[in-house]
């Protein structure tokens, strides 16, 4: 049990009753701080540094070869708490042979961003590494409607990552060997 | 005085009425430019910028210069002052409308009063006179001033009676008996400093400020002959401004606000100018009275030529210090936190009042002293 020392408080001084000396104290202080570099950052001209693991707004990213990573297995959707997250699934654009009749792709993806608590579940549930809230902290509009971010606006604030596993490369390897699947 | 002697009744008028709009004009362009000081002020203080976004668009485009001004945010109190002017005019359903009206005119009025009397510089004539520059000349000034300058009060208290609800009303009742318990020791402080200006021997002790201005003229600056004077008279001041460590009718934490707090749009404007006009003619009272008023530094010649030259240059450092304290003003208020009402009062009556008697009498002993006739 932590002790409890009661301190002896000198009485006051006379100069310290007429609290003039405090005052003066006081005055150099803050007479100090003028010439002290201010701490205001001037927020449109000056953006803050953003730490890299930022939970921003979340977006749709494509990997380095431009293809879609989402495959709209809707888990994201699932987990979202606010239920922000809105999925309509769909087939992969003709004209992509290798995916196309094998893996789905979102026909639609909406997030509304009135809804999004920026919890990060998404980017942690999405098995294909689809999803990242990124960098961008600041989304405004004149609408509720505007707020909704769809599938275009989702992969133009995602761009592109770096990809780590390269899916569909190693999927193609496999099949020139002879041992897809 | 044979300069007014030449001339007709309403020549004087006219000039006097001309001088009166421009003093009138100079003083509340500072009391806005205050304004626009305490919040550079205190945004330096605090580690912030202030405002700076305020700007002509066309002094915008001046290199270096537009900028410049643009960060020192001098455009402000122009649109601080049109915001005033632009707001909706919100009067509640419950106050008295005549006092809630006059309220804001009479706290403005006697700030512009007393400015009257005061000087500010002087004018060297041909033959080597030297003509105060002031609007009137009077032989009381002094007492004028504190007469006057202690009716602003009413506007505040009139403004928390009328406003009919309750933190405008505890904002007037702390006003009311702040300013009783300050006037006395502002007054008293006063005495010593005319009982030491007054020459022995002359008749009418003189109330002038001009006379006290003179005697400062190289020799000691009164603030050095009676320092606690000069301190006790700062601080009813500081009272008297309504200003931080005595903002008892204002107190924004624990009244919203106080006696302004059911005011809104341009009669707020006023009240806030009035507040900075009482600091700008309370500054000049101080400068006039143990600064030295116009005079360069103590012990030493003004350094300028007794031309229009030299007034001119005597007004600018009148003005300079007068600036000096305004920030001092300022200063004060963003180091110190309010002192509790009672505290107040207790100071007031307990510590000031006899620390003034007390400095009145120790001066009555050493000027009769000095006076004595060498026998």
């Amino acid at each position: 049990m932590a002790k409890t020392v009661v301190l002896e408080r000198k009485p006051l001084s006379l100069s310290e009753r007429t609290y003039l000396p405090q005052i003066a104290t006081g005055l150099k202080t803050t007479f100090s701080n003028m010439f002290k570099k201010n701490v205001t950052l001037q927020y449109p001209e000056e953006r803050p540094v953003i730490p890299q693991n930022y939970r921003g707004v979340p977006t749709l990213v494509k990997d380095p070869n431009n293809r879609e990573k989402c495959v709209s297995c809707q888990l994201c959707e699932f987990v979202c708490p606010p239920k922000a997250i809105r999925i309509t699934p769909g087939e992969v654009p003709e004209g992509e042979a290798d995916r196309e009749h094998v893996e789905k792709a979102p026909k639609e993806f909406e997030i509304n961003m009135l809804r999004c608590i920026y919890c990060g579940y998404c980017q942690e549930v999405c098995p294909e590494e689809a999803i990242f809230l990124q960098q961008e902290y600041s989304s405004s509009g004149y609408s509720r409607e505007e707020m909704i971010n769809n599938k275009e606006k989702l992969y133009e604030l995602g761009g592109v990552v770096p990809d780590k596993h390269y899916k569909w490369d190693k999927k193609k390897k496999a099949e020139q060997e002879g041992n897809s699947h | 005085m044979e300069l007014w002697n030449s001339l007709e009744l309403w020549q004087i008028v006219a000039i006097k009425v001309i001088f009166a709009l421009m003093m009138i004009g100079a003083v509340m362009t500072m009391a806005g430019y205050s304004v626009l000081a305490e919040r550079k002020v205190s945004a330096w203080m605090q580690g912030r910028v202030g405002p700076n976004r305020t700007v002509l668009p066309f002094i915008e485009h001046i290199p270096v210069i537009g900028p410049f001004l643009k960060g020192l945010g001098v455009f402000q109190p122009l649109a601080d002052g049109l915001k005033f002017l632009f707001k909706e005019e919100i009067v509640p359903g419950h106050v008295n409308k005549l006092y809630y009206y006059l309220a804001p005119i009479i706290a403005l009025v006697p700030a512009l009063t007393t400015m009257t009397v005061l000087p500010f510089g002087e004018f060297f004539t041909e033959a080597g006179d030297r003509i105060p520059l002031m609007l009137a000349d009077l032989e009381v000034g002094i007492l004028f001033i504190l007469a006057v300058s202690s009716l602003g009060v009413y506007g505040i208290v009139l403004a928390g009676w009328s406003s009919n609800s309750k933190y405008p009303f505890l904002g007037g009742i702390r006003s009311s008996a702040q300013m009783i318990s300050y006037e006395l020791a502002m007054g008293l402080s006063l005495l010593p400093i005319f009982l030491w200006v007054s020459k022995p021997g002359i008749d009418v002790a003189a109330l002038s400020l001009v006379e006290i201005v003179h005697s400062q003229d190289q020799s000691m600056w009164l603030v050095f002959v009676q320092p606690l004077s000069a301190l006790i008279f700062m601080i009813a001041l500081f009272a008297e401004t309504n200003r931080l460590p005595f903002d008892m009718p204002e107190s924004e934490t624990d009244l919203v606000g106080g006696f302004h707090t059911e005011y809104g749009s341009f009669k707020f404007g006023i009240f806030f100018v009035a507040e900075y006009a009482h600091i700008v003619i309370g500054s000049a009272i101080f400068t006039t009275i143990f600064l030295g008023g116009w005079h360069f530094l103590p012990w030493m010649a003004d350094p300028w030529p007794s031309t229009w030259i030299g007034s001119i240059l005597g007004v600018v450092w009148f003005l300079t210090k007068t600036i000096g304290l305004i920030f001092f003003f300022i200063w004060v208020r963003w180091t110190l936190p309010r002192f509790r009402y009672d505290q107040v009062m207790s100071l007031g009556w307990t510590k000031l009042l006899p620390l003034a008697l007390a400095n009145l009498l120790f001066y009555v002993i050493l000027v009769t002293w000095l006076d004595q006739p060498a026998s």
